[in-house]
């Protein structure tokens, strides 16, 4: 117990309670919230925050589904419950900037809620980690080095095409200083992890394959035996893939916050 | 003998006119059975996206080669209707080169330009034609593509063969009249010292010089009329085919979607119904008279402000139920299958293809022309785009991945439509997959897609200060 640091993950029920504002509402999302692989993004993210001493707060408990699956999948209704929920507790707690993991959950919060009430400033976590880098706030190289080992960035659809931020998670990960090798269709033309638009609660329709086996098979082509993903479900659906091909041993999935955290040593 | 010719040629002309003013107004029609939506707003965005990417060909350029190859084809369309534009004139007047004396310093300079960009047009078509069947590009194919079954395949070799043709007679009949000018025959000869030879069909010259002056004069005569009642001709099978994107292409850019990719359009008409039962104030205005932006009609607006049989409906179930832009997208649509291409689901061998999506609309916009024209404009068959045109398994295969919206050079949107018919089958007709119901009832009791206790939510907050 020499220097052991203590991460702390305050409420937005606690803040108010102590008549205290956060700078950032972090959007954990239900991935985030209770997939055993995302949970550990979601800690990785908290120890960054703690680390830069951003004042922030979750919902914790009062958090609920933004809507998007079912939206995507046809359920408007149910979307329109949910979205007209979260935007009174967001708004009950006057929130004005959220920060979430989740590309999903990124562009329903911020291209969907308007139209419903809900307006925030809303940021994916691969910006928000760049504006840390840029700031200097967070400086990997002086930390544990990733050099020579070889790492692919898997684009996320909905936060590439859908919102057109393809820059942002390639810098943080330049910021590891490992090398970066780009899969044979990246950013606009990148290929979906086989997940989005409801296809992650049910089985994929019939077909010559699955789209995340193509999607590894891409990836495992660039040699790379990190595979960054910066989406809950790009991170399922590449893991999945990767065990498809039995590289489980030599190819790992992470998170571009895990890969952060990693090179920060939290 | 000119007299005759130039009574022929417009008759030729109004009957092409008559034709073409026809097929428009049908499809018009067909177009605006779709649901009105605004899409005038920021005229700014859509000029600088109509000039980037219709005149522009910003999204060919994806593939250079290919890029290139088309921006000759459409330079070559473009520009060579300025030639068409003297050629009409003279089949009126019974002149020969009607601009030429006026305009003479630059006269043979634009010819050249022409006759380079005809043959250019040339060669690209023979290319793309050795594409689809020497090379044999996979979205061309129609054995990997079932949409491509039927007319698609003879359709684009029918536009390919008529356009080399058109080239030909092109410069083969500059050839020829440079010929009958060098023998100073009647007035063709009356040119000489004003027209040079051109770039292109000096070159052709040889093969006419055997000619005697009549077999000369009748292959000028020939070779102008095949160009021009083939252009004729091409104007009103271009309506029937999916070459009407060299018309439709631009207006569909203009009027193409402006908001982020991901973002999903809102149904106004559920919103007050949510506002409702959540006990919030209804903020949405009801319009009862005008569709709103979202498949459907409020309720109570439907009763005092419409007919019945106009009540809306969730989503999308035939294309009555689409808005106008989505129909304009598939009138469009050139089936060159970028979209499908670049679609996850079809590259994994599932059954959708975004190209098919548009290429389904379209055909049962015709079958209701079809209808139309037989039984009157009033008429109504009893099928429908989903189910008979689309199946459940191709929507339900769609990841929402954009893929297609991106792929597409003119800005269509199949997802959308995909989007629409996913609404009508889970609202009105409750036809969710069972592991989306399961996922919605998970979303409705649990607050998150997955069946676990919202009370366990933040529970992973243990975890951030475990080694």
């Amino acid at each position: 117990m020499t220097t052991e640091k203590t991460y702390t993950v305050p409420t937005m029920a606690d803040m108010m309670a102590a008549g205290d504002e956060p700078e950032v509402l972090f959007w954990v999302g239900c991935a985030g919230s209770f997939d055993d692989r995302y949970k550990r993004v979601t800690v990785a993210f908290v120890r960054i925050l703690n680390h830069v001493g951003i004042k922030f707060a979750v919902l914790g408990p009062e958090e609920a589904c933004t809507g998007d699956p079912a939206r995507r999948a046809g359920n408007e209704f149910l979307f329109q419950m949910q979205a007209m929920s979260n935007i009174q507790v967001l708004n009950g707690y006057n929130v004005k900037k959220i920060v979430t993991a989740c590309p999903h959950c990124f562009n329903t919060l911020k291209n969907e809620y308007p139209e419903l009430g809900g307006n925030y400033e809303v940021i994916h976590h691969s910006t928000f980690l760049q504006g840390l880098i840029d700031e200097g706030r967070i400086r990997v190289k002086d930390g544990q080095s990733f050099k020579g080992r070889k790492i692919t960035f898997h684009d996320s659809c909905y936060l590439g095409r859908a919102n057109k931020i393809y820059e942002a998670p390639r810098e943080v990960l330049a910021a590891l200083d490992a090398d970066l090798v780009e899969m044979k269709r990246v950013k606009a033309n990148g290929l979906c992890c086989g997940a989005g638009g409801g296809q992650y609660f049910k089985e994929p329709e019939p077909g010559n394959k699955d789209v995340n086996v193509e999607r590894v098979q891409e990836a495992l082509a660039t040699g790379a035996d990190t595979i960054a993903v910066s989406c809950p479900f790009c991170m399922t659906m590449m893991s999945d893939g990767v065990k498809n091909q039995n590289r489980e041993d030599s190819v790992r999935v992470y998170d571009i916050s895990e890969l952060i955290a990693q090179g920060e040593g939290l | 003998m000119h007299i005759l010719q130039q009574i022929l040629f417009v008759a030729a002309l109004a009957v092409a006119a008559w034709f073409v003013t026809k097929r428009v107004k049908l499809i018009a029609r067909a177009i605006n059975l779709g649901r009105p939506e605004d899409r005038t707003d920021n005229p700014g965005e859509r000029w600088r996206t109509t000039l980037l990417v219709a005149f522009g060909q910003k999204k060919m350029f994806t593939n250079l080669l290919v890029g290139v190859m088309h921006f000759v084809i459409y330079a070559g369309f473009i520009i060579i209707n300025l030639e068409i534009l003297e050629i009409i004139l003279d089949g009126i007047l019974g002149t020969h080169r009607l601009f030429a004396p006026y305009i003479t310093p630059i006269y043979p300079f634009l010819i050249n330009v022409f006759e380079v960009l005809a043959f250019g047009v040339l060669a690209v078509c023979v290319v793309f034609l050795t594409r689809r069947f020497v090379a044999r590009v996979s979205r061309l194919q129609a054995e990997r593509h079932r949409e491509l079954r039927g007319f698609s395949i003879p359709d684009a070799t029918i536009i390919l063969t008529a356009e080399i043709i058109l080239m030909i007679a092109f410069l083969t009949w500059n050839a020829s009249d440079s010929v009958l000018r060098d023998r100073g025959v009647g007035y063709y000869g009356d040119l000489q010292g004003v027209v040079p030879d051109f770039l292109i069909s000096q070159y052709l010259k040889p093969l006419f010089a055997g000619f005697s002056d009549t077999a000369l004069v009748a292959y000028e005569r020939v070779s102008w009329w095949l160009h021009i009642l083939g252009i004729l001709a091409f104007a009103v099978y271009v309506t029937y085919s999916k070459h009407l994107h060299i018309a439709l292409g631009f207006p569909n850019v203009y009027f193409s979607d402006l908001q982020p990719k991901g973002e999903m359009q809102n149904m106004p008409a559920v919103t007050k119904e949510v506002q409702l039962m959540l006990g919030l104030p209804v903020t949405t205005e009801p319009d009862g008279s005008q569709a709103n932006d979202n498949g459907m009609q409020p309720a109570e607006a439907t009763s005092g402000e419409s007919t019945p049989d106009e009540i809306g409906r969730f989503g999308a179930k035939d294309v009555y139920d689409l808005k106008w832009i989505n129909l304009m997208n598939a009138y469009s649509c050139t089936e060159c299958g970028r979209c499908t291409a670049a679609c996850p689901a079809n590259i994994t061998g599932k059954k959708l293809s975004p190209r098919k999506i548009m290429m389904d609309t379209r055909d049962r916009l015709e079958e209701i022309q079809r209808g139309w024209q037989t039984n009157g404009v009033d008429y109504k068959d009893e099928k429908s785009l989903l189910g008979d045109y689309i199946t459940a398994e191709e929507l339900n295969a769609c990841t929402t991945c954009q893929a297609c919206i991106n792929a597409c050079p003119i800005n269509i949107n199949p997802l959308d439509i995909i989007l629409q018919l996913r609404r009508y089958r889970v609202m009105e007709e409750s036809q969710a997959p069972a592991s989306w119901n399961a996922m919605f009832s998970n979303i409705e009791n649990n607050m998150a897609p997955w069946k676990f206790s919202p009370s366990d939510r933040f529970n992973w907050a243990e975890m951030v200060n475990e080694k």
